[in-house]
């Protein structure tokens, strides 16, 4: 086995050939290979949030039509290790009434949380941390240890913005599970399995080809799970003055800053494999480097939708985002479900170009329905009046007594 | 030793002193963290017994369900719920020797117990079968009977949350 095929295997190979040869029991030899693993994967994706950082600084400020930085290395590049060299220096600084346990832990768990979700995906055909093959259970449980860290912070903050950025996250997180899941079912049913490494091979068809409808579900919805802007209620700046992170500086901070980073990037990760063919492209399979490439490419044009759609939209009130998902997002993703497994049962599985063509057809049919019933649902929403319906305007004599009388009459 | 067992016998450890530490916390708020750690630690005991389905799950229910429940319930309290007295009482010592000599009989009965050993034999096909637990759960000679009616008391709890959710709306109109 050469190197640049497989260098993984050929790394773990050499290393456990080396521990074996330094006379270590094969058994201890796994579990140190398994720490080892876990080290260098943990430490990679952190690494890779300082590349992601100024990625996503300088993408922001170009559409907000600035530079971003600009002044350390060439394009900035260098501008987040300076960032970080600052932050490693700065106090930590603990209020007074924390309570010191709930304060502490909460940070490690968010950044922890993010951690545990790169255990399961296939980075290639062959790099993966575990095969498991509940990994679709597992992703769900560990999202909600992210969860559990948001209401640490706000509790253990002692400040009732804190505590009030947490009460909204619980609603928020907790709602968006709901579709979350139900359009997990989807890649599960299709792939007949919940390993992700199993989902990636079944899709020799993109499962965004065979559910689109349910794709852009997860998409919304995973965006959501992050708390990523639009629906970044839980550090709104402007009414909870940043929210659950309120009391936390320096390095502390810096812990929910780069797990915010890293989850949204980590989004984009399981999208791409999910729904856009994981590692699967050309001679991926005999080059599992190659898997690699494909995986990160699928990713980062995912992830750049994830920027833009930051850069541009702005923030859900909250009682707009639980419309949105309770009345909108979970009896839709509901719906998909049903039709799409009933569909597939129908459909002739041999000729793969009906069965992709069958499932677009069923999936913008439902897309036009959900159109009329919004428009007559918007139609039928009382409107409050916030301005006279009048305008004062400024009008010629003749034509403004015309216009009066059909003004008051509505 | 090998590896899995020590990480084993670490995992005991930290659960078992978790437990503890979970009925002699001071706040409810730590008492019920140092509950969420005893269930992870039950969790890593099945991910170590290859069962990762019933870990996830572990996972899923109790530190994802209950655990984010029993903390939001803590939080809507007024105060943070703190005990200042003792956690014992003058007659430990007591309940101690009870529980210890009802221990060291239950070890004596159980060590003259034969089924106490494993006899080898273990139990057949794979550990982390799912599809045969799926098929189980709506197979009409399996479980499917208990899972609907489960299903059943679920939809019920749903509907009589809704409706009493309601019903306080419509007293305030």
């Amino acid at each position: 086995m050469s190197f640049w095929v497989d260098p993984y295997r050929f790394l773990l190979e050499w290393l456990r050939n080396l521990l074996i040869g330094w006379g270590l029991p094969a058994d201890w030899a796994q579990v140190v290979l398994f720490f080892v693993g876990a080290f260098a994967l943990g430490t990679a994706a952190l690494l890779l949030v300082v590349f992601l950082i100024w990625l996503e600084r300088k993408v922001v400020g170009r559409i907000q039509d600035r530079l971003g930085p600009n002044r350390v290395g060439p394009w900035g590049i260098f501008q987040t290790i300076a960032d970080i060299g600052k932050i490693f220096t700065k106090e930590f600084i603990t209020p007074v009434g924390v309570d010191w346990l709930l304060y502490n832990l909460a940070p490690v768990l968010s950044v922890g949380a993010v951690l545990m979700l790169w255990a399961v995906i296939p980075l290639t055909m062959t790099l993966y941390g575990v095969n498991l093959n509940v990994a679709v259970l597992y992703i769900i449980a560990v999202g909600e240890l992210g969860e559990m860290a948001v209401i640490l912070a706000g509790w253990g903050s002692n400040n009732k913005y804190a505590v009030l950025a947490a009460f909204r996250a619980v609603a928020q997180l907790i709602s968006y599970e709901v579709p979350l899941i139900v359009t997990l079912l989807l890649p599960v049913m299709f792939a007949g399995s919940m390993g992700l490494n199993d989902i990636v091979q079944a899709q020799s068809v993109w499962f965004i080809f065979l559910a689109p409808v349910t794709a852009l579900i997860f998409f919304i919805v995973s965006i959501a799970e992050v708390g990523r802007a639009p629906f970044d209620l839980v550090e709104a700046e402007s009414e909870l003055v940043s929210g659950f992170n309120i009391e936390y500086s320096g390095l502390k901070f810096g812990f929910f800053f780069v797990a915010d980073f890293l989850h949204a990037f980590t989004i984009a990760l399981l999208f791409a494999t999910l729904f856009l063919g994981g590692w699967r492209g050309p001679g991926a399979i005999q080059y599992p480097v190659l898997g690699f490439v494909y995986l990160m490419i699928k990713t980062s044009v995912v992830y750049f939708i994830v920027i833009l759609l930051r850069a541009s939209l702005p923030r859900f009130r909250i009682d707009q985002m639980m419309n949105l998902n309770w009345k909108l997002l979970t009896p839709l993703s509901m719906t998909m479900l049903v039709l799409t497994a009933l569909l597939d049962k129908l459909l002739p599985s041999s000729p793969l170009f009906v069965r992709i063509v069958g499932m677009v057809v069923m999936n913008v049919l439902v897309l036009l329905i959900l159109n009329q019933i919004l428009k007559l649902v918007e139609n039928r929403r009382p409107r409050p009046v916030v301005a006279p319906v009048v305008r004062p305007v400024a009008r010629p004599p003749q034509i403004s007594s015309v216009q009066n009388g059909s003004g008051t009459s509505s | 030793m090998s590896g899995t067992q020590f990480i084993f016998l670490v995992t005991a450890g930290v659960t078992l002193a978790a437990a503890v530490m979970t009925v002699s916390a001071r706040k409810m708020m730590h008492a019920a963290l140092w509950l969420v750690l005893a269930l992870t630690g039950v969790a890593v005991l099945f991910a170590l017994l290859r069962s990762s389905f019933f870990a996830v799950v572990q996972v899923l229910v109790y530190i994802g369900a209950i655990a984010i429940l029993i903390i939001f319930s803590v939080m809507l309290t007024r105060r943070v719920v703190q005990e200042q007295r003792p956690r014992v009482n003058r007659l430990w010592w007591v309940a101690a020797l009870l529980a210890l000599m009802l221990f060291t009989g239950l070890v004596a009965t159980l060590a003259s117990w034969n089924g106490l050993y494993p006899t080898g034999q273990a139990v057949a096909g794979h550990p982390e079968d799912i599809g045969a637990l799926g098929l189980a759960l709506v197979d009409p000679a399996g479980f499917v009977i208990p899972f609907e009616v489960a299903s059943l008391l679920l939809l019920a709890a749903l509907v009589g949350a809704v409706f009493i959710a309601l019903e306080r709306k419509g007293g305030m109109q």
